[in-house]
């Protein structure tokens, strides 16, 4: 199963890609879509600016992806990240998963964004209401703890299974 | 040697990307940092907190110990926010 990769500046329509994805396939049970909103911070900010790794980010999006498809069941695969300016209620990443059965999409889902967020070459910089230039948004160590679950397989199998 | 820099790292060392002859003796990603800090300070403010500045060889991750013999592009840049 080929994923679908894309890393663009112009916005992306969900139900369109997830149409893409799944249009026409009767084998598919289910789909997940994650998307990845543009918060205004408390009215604070008037964008988010994307400075991005043209081709690690399109690299490392791709091992990202290869590695959910040797976990995961998956029967389709599409991930889109943006670049550049976004707006307050823009969508910045997709991420759709499909497989027979919700439990493989969910998961490969929250695997996909977890690795995403702290290994995909992106960084967020904030531009003010005021129109100054605001500081660079900085790593979560939660973002880490996050995608560092995804290693320590047994426990997190343990976890989840009850 | 290409280097190539990102967001924080770029704006404190000053330029985007640059080509670089390396001394004898630099083998690893921990060393040619050491180097960089050695060239000026606008490079040892950028890699000022050691450990937090991550590096790239050829587009994949790679930790400090990484040999960088053979390596065509080395980025160096914060740790990430995407997503």
């Amino acid at each position: 199963m080929a994923a679908t990769i894309r890393i663009q500046s112009d916005p992306f329509d969900t139900a369109t890609e997830t149409a893409a994805l799944s249009g026409g396939r009767a084998d598919i049970g289910a789909v997940v879509a994650f998307t990845g909103l543009c918060r205004d911070e408390g009215g604070r900010l008037a964008a988010l600016e994307l400075e991005h790794y043209p081709g690690m980010a399109e690299a490392e999006i791709g091992r990202i992806a290869a590695q959910a498809q040797e976990r995961w069941p998956l029967m389709g695969l599409t991930i889109i990240h943006r670049f550049g300016k976004i707006r307050p209620a823009e969508e910045i990443v997709l991420v759709l998963t499909a497989s027979a059965h919700r439990q493989a999409a969910f998961e490969a889902a929250e695997f996909l964004m977890d690795y995403l967020k702290t290994h995909a070459p992106f960084w967020k910089r904030e531009h003010l209401k005021d129109g100054t230039i605001g500081a660079w948004v900085e790593a979560k160590d939660a973002d880490d703890r996050a995608t560092e679950r995804w290693s320590s397989s047994p426990a997190w199998r343990r976890l989840r299974t009850g | 040697m290409k280097l190539v820099y990102f967001a924080w790292v770029r704006e404190r060392v000053g330029r985007t990307d640059e080509q670089v002859e390396l001394p004898d003796g630099i083998e690893t990603v921990a060393d040619l940092v050491r180097w960089l800090k050695g060239r000026g300070e606008e490079y040892d403010y950028a890699f000022e907190n050691e450990g937090i500045v991550r590096a790239a060889i050829d587009h994949v991750h790679v930790k400090p110990e990484a040999r960088i013999a053979g390596a065509r592009e080395i980025a160096f840049f914060p740790p990430m926010t995407g997503g």
